[in-house]
């Protein structure tokens, strides 16, 4: 490992400690004079037209619905995408109400129990209309439409088609799937959190918000509210995980902001809970698949067939869009994979459930999902190792960078070293024999690998083409040296778990020497940091990071131009060496320099640069398709086909996000990313009844891993720098949530294979298992009768 | 959500709990560890106009040697139970052991659990394997249920609104006596998918076997337990066949899963 502090070095995290101690600042651990707390009536059926909302008598003040708010504009996330058809989402709801949970009135009390006592006594005159709860029936369907002004149910088709007719022609083996995963919700320990006042000596409002981009949620405030921007503070504090749910605008945020517009002096407060969150948050991940791979007699994939229907939700976000997951979904489906004709066509269908949003892998698990689970099929197809069909096509290093089938710009690895590396360290021949063997207790052992690459911090030309109406471009930093000879770095990102107080702070150190402990990352505030689109899409050390790098090399030749005055030598002569500038006798520290800066000018020379100590300055990667990181994972699983429990014996992973800016950091990420990759697999799902019910309302019905239900998981690092960003950097915050349910599914399936079983539809439940089990064991029995 | 408004009484002693319950018939409700109720309130699926708290109420606290049984109070926490093996009577370690987690255990109570009835609980499945008897004193006094009997179907028990478990009898084991018990839970601390409990007890003439978890009451395979009493086998479609009598309408997945934790527990014991 490497020693000091800079790039490279496992620095402990500067922000634990407030953490550890339980002294985080939450805005559930606010408390404002004279603060109200909100509550929501919600929706509590699926689909139906509001005939009458009727307030309890005495609660005028206390009581809003949509009519009360003529001030709010509804959000609409409008899209450059051709066949986009808009949703119009009321932060109350107007006319109709889409989901269950959707919130129809917002009550306001003292307490959040007595708000809720409050909207118990609304009553409601809902005509209730059929639910719309299966994503293929939904795009048949267009006599009942989620929303009447549509003429069918559809947001979106994307259709991409680079030479599939001449690729598939020459295929030998032709292999379909279909392939699903179920609606989840993404369960951060902290939900939704707004809390808002107006502050008169500021002429402001204060928005508290748990979010992950505070300066798009000051944008969407000001216009969805009508007020200039100026007139709007954000501020992020600790934030307990984000994983995409809090990259929007909410309603809540809109509601809130409101109540403290309208009622000055007052400070309100909305914190979701847990019964909320799954109820009115489950939006993410559900995907379903039909494939057809066409491939070599060898088991070389010549091109893919893909029909893709994503299970949309009710209304678009803003400012990401629903068009994210779709395009998305379409662009990542062929992977690591080297093969020259694809045809995809993507449906994002409206539904009466909560609006989809862009969950930690965004697409990605599931395309990762569906394309390693065609691997597997199309290896069983024609007999070999699903391994060794893998290894032999995935992109090779000599082929980079490589433009795939699905125009994407890989920059730079060595996919099929990561592939060949994990299947050493898992140690497959030990494995095989042991299969061989069999258990003694009775479980069959079985092998999966899943190799994947991550677009990491794709800039301007990739949104634009998603047709966002925000689209990131120059993120920034302000970095001061103080008149200590500290360092305060700003970013308009925010850290949440990622540790970034820490690796900016490493970022900062290896091109000033400043110490670590000397660097405070100021971030989550839009009154104190420059702008930034925000932390998403594995972009934030890349970004960020690469303002911070250029934003502190802009500060040498003025630190070098005074230390060179300070030593009486030429600038020349001099140069900024570890936080100090060394001349051909003798050197001058930062405190000196910073001394003369500050405290003693007439220290300085006659021509110091007037920009001073501070600079700010904005990055953008040198191409910004995106540095794509990549993975494979590699584990063995023993299935115990009497209960259909699954034990995760080993799991391997080999990643590769360029340059490392603290190996441990990346582990952490990789490892919460791998357990919400195991929710996704064996526990987590969100049914609905054909009413468009949720069947979960707690963790009681809702299951997510916990730590006993986590392996030990081995991280080996690969580090091939990318050409494009700073130090060779790449972005790596999701691809631990990829993975995993590809990975374990591919295990199961190479264990039950002589059994006649393969699943394909998240979460493998034991139930689900043991059906399948008992149907393969009778249809045999059947066809030979 | 945060639970409706309610009163809060902390009664000294059982009778003055007892006539708080009964001032207020079907309003009233006694809170144990509140380990159930007390998410129910939060979630305002249990509404009691009044809570009558039983945690200052030391006689529903005792555990007691009655020579032939233990005497184990209502309000004794899993973790105690856990802690302390008693003799002739370890299944009730090894089953609090197994429940939920640590921090749960350290509150939550046999008599709160045998009231809750929820049906993969496993104080009503091990109880009435072991053949516990149940006592409910009401403002006429106390009277005794076999556990089995207590619970009748899914959150439903024998308990009427005036009264309270005050505790539960446990025969002792013979020397000879076997135990199984399996629950199969898809996460650690789970409430189980499947469950079954098996005493076999030649000296006490005692042969129970129960399968927990389903959408009803823990219900006996009275033949299966004969069976394994008399031969010391069974056969696999005799399982079946004693599962699918109390519990016709479960997929083929689910009955595997039962069946699988029948065998499991039977495998304990043989």
């Amino acid at each position: 490992m490497k020693q000091g502090q800079g790039v490279g070095a496992s620095v402990l995290r500067k922000e634990d400690a407030r953490h550890l101690h339980g002294r985080g600042q939450f805005v559930s651990d606010m408390m404002l004079p004279g603060q109200r707390e909100v509550a929501f009536l919600r929706s509590p059926v699926a689909h139906a037209r509001i005939l009458g909302i009727r307030k309890p008598a005495g609660t005028e003040g206390s009581v809003f619905v949509r009519a009360d708010m003529p001030e709010i504009k509804a959000i609409v996330a409008p899209s450059t995408l051709p066949s986009f058809k808009l949703s119009e989402q009321h932060p109350l709801a107007h006319g109709k109400v889409r989901f269950v949970g959707e919130p129809i009135a917002m009550c306001v009390a003292r307490t959040r129990a007595e708000a809720e006592d409050l909207a118990e006594r609304i009553e409601l005159d809902l005509e209730e209309l059929p639910a719309l709860v299966n994503a293929h029936a939904a795009r048949a369907d267009k006599s009942i439409r989620v929303h009447e002004e549509w003429d069918d149910n559809l947001f979106l088709t994307l259709n991409l088609d680079n030479g599939f007719d001449e690729a598939s022609k020459r295929a030998d083996v032709v292999v379909k799937r279909r392939i699903d995963l179920s609606r989840q919700a993404m369960v951060p320990m902290e939900g939704k959190a707004a809390l808002a006042q107006w502050d008169e000596r500021a002429n402001q409002l204060v928005l508290y918000a748990s979010t992950q981009t505070p300066h798009i949620v000051r944008i969407g405030v000001a216009r969805f509210l009508g007020i200039a921007e100026e007139q709007v503070r954000v501020i992020s504090p600790d934030v307990g995980g984000g994983f995409g749910y809090k990259c929007i605008v909410q309603p809540e945020d809109l509601l809130v902001s409101w109540l403290a517009l309208k009622y000055r002096g007052r400070a309100f407060r909305y914190l979701e809970d847990r019964r909320e969150h799954l109820v009115a948050g489950a939006n993410a991940r559900q995907h379903h698949y039909d494939l057809t791979a066409y491939a070599s007699k060898e088991g070389r994939l010549l091109a893919l067939d893909a029909v893709v229907t994503i299970d949309g939700g009710a209304y678009s976000n803003w400012p990401f869009t629903i068009g994210l997951e779709p395009g998305q979904a379409t662009g990542n489906l062929p992977g690591p994979y080297d093969f020259r004709g694809y045809r995809c066509k993507t449906y994002c269908v409206a539904t009466n459930k909560p609006g989809f949003m862009p969950y930690r892998g965004v697409a990605r698990t599931g395309v990762c999902f569906a394309m390693e689970l065609m691997i597997d099929a199309i290896a069983r197809a024609v007999d070999r190792d699903p391994a060794e069909v893998r290894l032999q096509n995935l992109v090779r290093p000599d082929q980079m960078p490589y433009d795939n089938v699905a125009r994407k710009h890989y920059d730079s690895g060595d996919y099929p070293h990561a592939l060949r590396m994990a299947m050493q360290k898992l140690d497959v021949a030990k494995w095989r024999e042991r299969q061989k063997r069999g258990e003694p207790d009775g479980r069959i052992i079985g092998l999966g690998f899943a190799s994947y690459c991550e677009q990491s911090a794709h800039g301007t030309s990739v949104f634009a083409a998603w047709g966002l109406p925000m689209i990131p471009g120059y993120d920034q930093a302000a970095v001061r040296i103080t008149a200590g000879g500290g360092l305060e770095v700003r970013v308009g990102v925010h850290s949440h778990g990622q540790g970034m107080e820490t690796t900016l702070a490493q970022l900062a150190h290896e091109v000033l020497g400043i110490d670590v402990a000397r660097i405070q990352v100021v971030h989550g505030d839009t009154g104190t940091t420059p702008f930034s689109t925000g932390t998403y899409a594995s972009r934030s050390i890349v970004m960020a990071g690469g303002a911070v790098v250029n934003a502190c090399r802009a500060l040498i030749p003025r630190l070098v131009k005074i230390g060179a005055h300070l030593l009486k030598c030429a600038e020349h002569e001099a140069r900024y060496e570890k936080g100090a500038v060394v001349g051909p006798a003798g050197s001058a520290s930062l405190a000196e320099i910073t001394e003369a800066w500050y405290l003693r000018p007439e220290r300085l020379p006659k021509d110091a640069d007037r920009a001073g100590l501070e600079a700010s300055l904005a990055f953008k990667p040198k191409v910004d398709t995106g540095a794509f990181s990549y993975a494979s994972h590699a584990i063995a699983v023993a299935v115990d086909t009497d209960t259909g429990h699954i034990e995760i014996l080993d799991y391997v992973i080999v990643e590769d996000c360029g340059t490392l800016v603290n190996p441990m950091v990346v582990e952490g990420q990789t490892l919460g990313g791998v357990a919400q990759g195991i929710g996704t697999a064996l526990y987590e799902e969100m049914q609905y009844d054909a009413n468009g019910q949720p069947n979960a309302s707690t963790f009681a019905d809702y299951l997510l891993p916990g730590p006993t239900e986590i392996p030990a998981i081995r991280i080996f690092h690969i580090q091939t720098p990318s050409p494009y960003t700073e130090f060779g950097i790449k972005g790596m915050g999701e691809g631990g949530a990829i993975a995993p349910p590809a990975a374990i599914f591919n295990a199961v399936n190479d264990a039950l294979h002589p059994l006649g079983v393969e699943m394909r539809e998240t979460p493998l439940t034991p139930e689900k298992l043991l059906e399948a089990i008992e149907q393969a064991r009778i249809q045999p029995e059947r066809e030979a009768a | 959500m945060k639970a409706a408004a309610f009163d809060y009484v902390r009664p000294r002693d059982l009778p003055e709990a007892i006539k708080q319950l009964a001032s207020m018939p079907g309003d009233a409700k006694a809170l144990a560890g509140g380990q159930s109720l007390g998410p129910m309130l939060n979630l305002r699926l249990a509404r009691p106009k009044l809570l009558v708290d039983l945690a200052k109420i030391e006689a529903l606290k005792m555990i007691a040697d009655e020579g032939d049984a233990w005497r184990v109070g209502a309000a004794v926490t899993h973790a105690e139970l856990e802690d302390r093996p008693l003799a002739g009577c370890a299944p009730l370690a090894q089953v609090a052991r197994g429940i939920a987690y640590r921090s749960v255990r350290n509150r939550g109570t046999v008599g709160g659990s045998l009231a809750h009835a929820d049906p993969a609980g496993d104080w009503p499945l091990a109880l009435a394997a072991l053949g516990a008897t149940v006592f409910l004193t009401g403002p006429g006094g106390t009277r005794e249920l076999g556990a089995a009997q207590f619970t009748r179907s899914a959150f439903a028990t024998a308990l009427a609104d005036d009264e309270i478990i005050e505790r539960v009898r446990v025969p002792k084991l013979s020397t000879r006596a076997r135990w199984g018990y399996y629950k199969f839970c898809r996460k650690t601390g789970e409430f189980p998918d499947a469950a079954a409990a098996l005493l076999l007890d030649p000296e006490r003439r005692a042969a129970r076997l129960y399968v927990g978890a389903l959408d009803r009451a823990p219900q006996p395979l009275d033949d299966v337990a004969r069976a394994l009493a008399e031969h010391g086998t069974v056969s696999n479609e005799m399982i079946d066949a004693a599962l699918f009598r109390v519990a016709p309408d479960m997929g083929p997945g689910a009955r595997k899963l039962r069946a699988s934790a029948v065998r499991r527990a039977i495998a304990q014991v043989l």
